[in-house]
């Protein structure tokens, strides 16, 4: 033995710590409820159940940040690839819309296609047909988030009775996310994919990516000015080493902004807050994916078998029902609405609950419980709404000059029938350029993408955003196609300077770094020299008035045959408020009518 | 602690706790006032007024050593276009090297534990073979030599007008430092300092800090074709310290171009033109605007370096104002054959 005095005193330490843990791992698991006894009949759960559930915590996290992580990881970086070799992100981050079903059903209704990726989403489709709706419960990330959210808040009905009856089926309530699928699966058979306004992934993509990553670069941003301006030498370089790891792992060196982003964060704020009253309240009311994936569901081969008889109604099921899918006794199972995230089964001290794969279906509802003439209404509202939102003047008469779509955009109508509104290619545009439409391709393109070249133009050589692009809205092409390399380059609009601003043109003062900025090759922009007069700003001294001196400007022009729409000049002008070159709509390849050059005018291919 | 009965008279005690308490929020107030107070006005949040310029020279430069000295691949190139092309291209590191030798070495210029910023020209998304930016063999070259003296660390980095991780993947001057060790910074917004650069246009900019807390400052410009300021090389290359709305800067940019070189004074000016753009410049596009000098010259006159750069896209010094501007404030001579020159 040694005596204790002969203990060193870090040796100490240890054994003090290692008792603490032993302390604080037993406290856990009090908490936890492992080791705990069990209420009622105290029966203890299946191994299986415990060890399965312990397994979806792991997989809900794993999910959630794969998610985030692919969200951190759309946008480029740079990478040591050649001078020669093309820029493309080394991982699928569009992965998760990828393999989103509703997604793909929706494309599929207004194309008739199913584009490239989206075949991944059979993968889920599949899952679903064997275990029910486990996307929702395992593996969404934005049900994670509910998941956590409702956890982290229950506050006012999180103890109790109220609690449980929280978690209780409300038909009325549940049943709105199939009425709103049902709507907008008959918005996009009529032509328009405006589902992704409420497909969860989207919803994720779009909030966290335009609104809570910026948000926070910006709070951070703020915090190094913060740092830098303290003059103390530890804290500025402290400072800049977290910026700089934040720059390169979470958000980029430039600080983004989005057009009118303040309505989606607003929005995810509510949703977040609504399981405050109702735990998951998105995932239970308002999820068009979990409503495809519930009415899919109904085939699945692994389910909830009840022995009702073993109950004795203590509700202990319902404490942590995520789905609000009548675990209890006495009642059916609804099936269409279980999550499969197995905590009733796991919570319940009797021999009530069981899941099996086969099981009896003699205790389950498998299908939606529907009012039919109310699924006709919202199936004719979706499909009307698409036609009725076409007699404004967007999109046939007046069309929007700011409509400016990413390169390799296809024509207008089938954009709408692409485009999800997810939000990808905004979040990867390396300049800031893309940016979610308010109203200016009307109601029916809330959130589609959009460049404004006064925040950032289109990059000459990058095409990421059709990388990104999961359903085609924007096609994947390659940098030769863009940049016209042994073909016409892809137009996405026509610069136009307003002369009564320009430098050269109206102030008698050297500029052009419009002509600088402009990639193209031969330049779009030509530069005629002139001599021009321009005023002294001073009185002479006898009183007369100023001096006119000649002085040599170069004035630029525009031709409009060589011009892509980019918007770097318009970027790039120095005329802050309103420059005097800016990008409009006009001359977009993708249109065969709103060109302005003869030669581009053709009747003759397709529509638009 | 209950409340005594309200029958009773307040006690002392309880009064002057009650008086002391106002007057410690009250008298908090006034001294809050008073620390605050402003008193308005447009020129209070100007700060202080000497300019904060950047010298970076050698304090006395040996005078048996060259003051320039010019690699040439080949002999005639800069002067005829139709001159014959070399069989096999010379080595652009071969002909720093050779420049830089015949300067005296590159621990001429830098002593141990040295921090050097190699400043070459990252500005646009464009690949070596379009010469808008400088060649990454030549970047690469430099940061070996500067290590090879001492250096403790080299940084490369430049404020891009394109995107900037493209360029700097693109323009192959990211892998080609990376990989000789150069600590490679990418333009960030918290990595400049608003600065008084003191100029006659040029007064309160962002200043990107790596450049203002080196101990060595090393250009490396690329030499070209600009279609504003007819030919861009040592001088302008001074664009990429700045951050903020350097758009602004065309409308007198001559005397911004002489303001920039007023504020920062490199220690070494290394130009590169072993591929000069002709035309189109500064960002070109088009490879037939670019054509193969096969020269680097490298000098601690950066007027003088630009004086000789301009004659390879057929420019005569004395037609440059901003040449003229620099020499009037004494920055150095547009007459380089005047300085010891040697022909490496």
């Amino acid at each position: 033995m040694i005596p204790e005095r002969k203990l060193s005193s870090t040796k100490k330490a240890v054994f003090t710590s290692t008792s603490r843990l032993a302390r604080a791992l037993a406290a856990g698991k009090k908490r936890l409820g492992i080791g705990r006894p069990r209420s009622g009949s105290g029966l203890p759960a299946r191994k299986s159940i415990v060890t399965l559930v312990w397994v979806r915590r792991f997989a809900q996290t794993f999910f959630f940040a794969l998610f985030t992580w692919l969200l951190f990881e759309t946008t480029f970086r740079g990478s040591f690839a050649s001078s020669e070799s093309s820029v493309r992100l080394p991982y699928a981050v569009e992965g998760f819309l990828l393999a989103d079903p509703f997604v793909a059903a929706m494309t599929l209704l207004s194309t008739h296609t199913i584009y490239r990726g989206l075949a991944w989403s059979i993968a889920v489709l599949a899952l679903t047909l064997v275990f029910g709706r486990v996307f929702c419960g395992w593996i969404c990330p934005f049900g994670t988030l509910h998941h956590f959210t409702a956890w982290l808040f229950p506050s006012r009905y999180g103890k109790g009775t109220k609690r449980v009856e929280s978690n209780k089926t409300h038909e009325r309530r549940q049943r709105v996310k199939y009425y709103l699928m049902v709507g907008f699966l008959a918005a996009a058979a009529t032509g328009s994919a405006i589902g992704g306004l409420f497909d969860p992934i989207c919803v994720a993509v779009r909030a966290i990516g335009l609104g809570v990553i910026p948000a926070a670069q910006y709070v951070a941003g703020v915090a190094g000015q913060g740092a830098a301006a303290s003059n103390i030498r530890p804290l500025q370089s402290a400072s800049d080493v977290t910026q700089d790891f934040f720059a390169q792992a979470v958000w980029q060196p430039k600080q983004f902004y989005f057009h009118q982003t303040w309505l989606i964060v607003v929005l995810l704020a509510a949703i977040l807050f609504l399981n405050r009253f109702v735990p998951r309240f998105w995932c239970r009311v308002l999820c068009p994916l979990g409503a495809f994936l519930g009415v899919f569901s109904r085939f699945a081969l692994f389910g909830m078998e009840k022995d009702h008889a073993k109950c004795t109604d203590c509700n202990l099921c319902l404490v942590h029902c995520q789905g609000a899918d009548s675990p209890q006794g006495g009642v059916k199972h609804r099936q269409d609405e279980c999550h499969m995230c197995l905590n009733c089964e796991s919570a319940c001290p009797e021999d009530v609950i069981k899941f099996r794969f086969l099981p009896k279906r003699v205790s389950t509802t498998r299908e939606p419980d529907l009012v039919r003439r109310t699924t006709l209404v919202t199936a004719a509202a979706g499909a009307i709404a698409i036609p009725a939102s076409r007699i404004a003047d967007v999109i046939d008469a007046n069309y929007d000059k700011r409509v400016i779509r990413p390169p390799g955009s296809v024509e207008e109508r089938e954009f709408l029938e692409r485009c999800i509104r997810c939000a990808e290619c905004m979040k990867v545009c390396p300049n800031n350029a893309l940016h979610p439409a308010w109203f200016e391709a009307g109601i029916e393109g809330l959130w589609t993408p959009i460049l404004i070249p006064r925040i950032g133009y289109c990059e000459h050589s990058c095409v990421l955003c059709g990388q990104v692009c999961p359903t085609g809205a924007i096609q994947k092409i390659t940098e030769k196609q863009k940049q016209g390399i042994g073909q016409k380059p892809i137009s996405i609009g026509t610069a136009f300077y307003d002369f009564g601003r320009c430098l050269p043109w109206a102030m008698s003062t050297p500029c052009i770094v419009c002509e600088e900025f402009c990639p193209t090759s031969p330049k779009a922009i030509w530069i005629e020299e002139v001599d021009v007069p321009k005023r002294s700003p001073h009185a002479q001294e006898n009183g007369k008035e100023p001096l006119m001196e000649m002085v040599h400007v170069q004035r630029p022009h525009i031709d409009p045959s060589l011009c892509i729409g980019c918007g770097a000049c318009e970027k790039v002008c120095p005329v802050q408020d309103a420059p005097a070159v800016y990008v409009t709509s006009i001359g977009e390849t993708r249109s065969t009518t709103n060109v302005i050059l003869l030669e581009n005018t053709s009747y003759t291919s397709g529509k638009g | 602690m209950l409340s005594p009965p309200q029958t009773s008279p307040l006690s002392r005690r309880e009064a002057i706790t009650r008086l002391a308490k106002v007057g410690l929020v009250l008298g908090s107030a006034g001294a809050i006032g008073k620390l605050a107070y402003d008193r308005g006005g447009m020129d209070l949040a100007r700060g202080g007024s000497a300019p904060q310029t950047r010298d970076y020279r050698e304090t006395y430069p040996p005078a048996d050593l060259p003051q320039m000295a010019i690699a040439r691949g080949a002999p005639g190139l800069e002067l005829d276009p139709k001159a014959p092309l070399p069989a096999a291209a010379p080595d652009p590191a071969s002909l720093v090297l050779r420049a830089i030798t015949a300067m005296g070495g590159m621990k001429r210029f830098i002593s141990n534990g040295d921090i050097v910023v190699v400043k070459p020209n990252i500005g646009w998304d464009r690949t070596p073979a379009h010469a808008a930016n400088t060649n990454p063999l030549v970047v690469a070259e430099v940061v070996r030599l500067a290590y090879d003296a001492g250096a403790k660390t080299v940084v490369v980095t430049d404020a891009s007008c394109n995107e900037p991780g493209r360029c700097f993947q693109r323009s192959g001057i990211w892998k080609a430092a990376y990989d000789v060790g150069a600590d490679v910074v990418l333009p960030s917004e918290h990595r400049f300092r608003g600065m008084r650069l003191g100029g006659e246009v040029l007064h309160e900019w962002p200043v990107y800090k790596a450049l203002v807390e080196a101990d060595k400052v090393i250009n490396v410009p690329v030499a070209k074709h600009h279609n504003l300021s007819k030919y861009t090389g040592a001088m302008k290359n001074w664009y990429g310290a700045l951050g903020g709305r350097r758009n602004r800067l065309h409308q007198n940019i001559d005397v911004s171009i002489a303001d920039l070189a007023t504020f920062m004074r490199p220690t070494l000016t290394i130009i590169d033109a072993t591929r000069v753009l002709m035309r189109n410049g500064p960002q070109g596009g088009n490879i037939a605007d670019a054509r193969d000098v096969h020269i680097v010259c490298a000098s601690i006159d950066q007027v003088a370096a630009d004086a000789w750069g301009c004659g390879l896209i057929g420019r005569k010094p004395e037609d440059m104002p901003y040449l003229a501007m620099g020499e009037s404030r004494g920055l150095g001579t547009r007459n380089w054959k005047s300085l010891r020159v040697a022909d490496a």
